[in-house]
């Protein structure tokens, strides 16, 4: 648990079934669980490499290297940003339909 | 951490009843945030924490109910030729990036005292990333009144 490449694998793991996820479910309510985690193995990326690689400028030796955090910090923004608009679709589908099953709700089609 | 992480995402999407997932989905993000606090990363853990298990998976616990069938529990289960290219679509994905992962040297990288501080990440969002703040802040305040909109006008034509 200590070294890069144990993080990596984890995330590889949750990109994993976030894929399995959206591939075999029809619930929308699962396929935004899916999604969900598939940002987390992103997130978790971003950090991890942050964390191990430090960049090394030319003057200075390593440097602490705070950008992966910070795009995790906008990316979790964007998630819940995501996940709200996501959460009225799926409650307007359910109003208009009554079930959030995907391959249900033709009138969504172009 | 890894096992609690990486099952509760399994048992968020696999739990028959669907109330049981989100509570293994707010799971599966806590672990997440554990490993941010792993990788010296405590501001990230405690954004998460505040906003992922906080907000989002309280979210999705309110709309679970709004929208919770007694069906969805003996629910038919998709086709197995369904599922099965789902597992194996799964798996051959772990399997090619944990190979590639391995195949590198990765793992001489164990140095975590090198900690980016709060103030490097101020500073980087305050100085160079301020355009990218600015412009989420308006993708979150239109989001939110996206979804307001979304779920107020039914009941306006109800009403009419």
């Amino acid at each position: 648990m200590n070294s890069l490449s144990d993080f990596v694998i984890v995330s590889a793991a949750l990109f994993g079934i976030g894929i399995y996820g959206l591939v075999t479910k029809r619930n929308a309510l699962r396929l935004l669980f899916a999604v969900e985690i598939m940002i987390n193995a992103a997130n978790l990326n971003f950090v991890a490499f942050g964390q191990y690689l430090p960049f090394a400028t030319a003057s200075q030796a390593a440097q602490p290297n705070p950008v992966g955090q910070t795009f995790v910090l906008f990316s979790i923004a964007l998630a819940a940003a995501e996940a709200a608009v996501i959460l009225a679709i799926i409650v307007v589908a359910y109003r208009l339909h009554n079930d959030v099953d995907v391959s249900e709700l033709k009138t969504l089609e172009g | 951490m890894m096992v609690v992480t990486v099952g509760s995402a399994i048992f968020a999407l696999e739990a028959e009843e669907i109330v049981y997932g989100a509570i293994g989905l707010a799971g599966s993000l806590f672990g997440v945030a554990a490993m941010f606090f792993l990788l010296n990363a405590p501001y990230v853990a405690v954004f998460q924490i505040a906003v992922y298990v906080g907000a989002i998976a309280v979210l999705i616990l309110f709309t679970v109910m709004l929208v919770r069938q007694e069906k969805w529990a003996k629910e038919v289960p998709p086709r197995s030729i369904t599922k099965l290219a789902g597992i194996l679509t799964g798996l051959a994905v772990i399997a090619s990036l944990a190979l590639a992962v391995l195949a590198t040297s990765l793992d001489t990288f164990t140095d975590v005292s090198n900690t980016a501080t709060f103030v490097d990440i101020g500073q980087l969002i305050s100085t160079g990333y301020a355009p990218i703040l600015e412009v989420l802040a308006l993708v979150l305040a239109a989001s939110v009144v996206g979804a307001l909109t979304l779920s107020r006008v039914d009941r306006e034509d109800k009403q009419q």
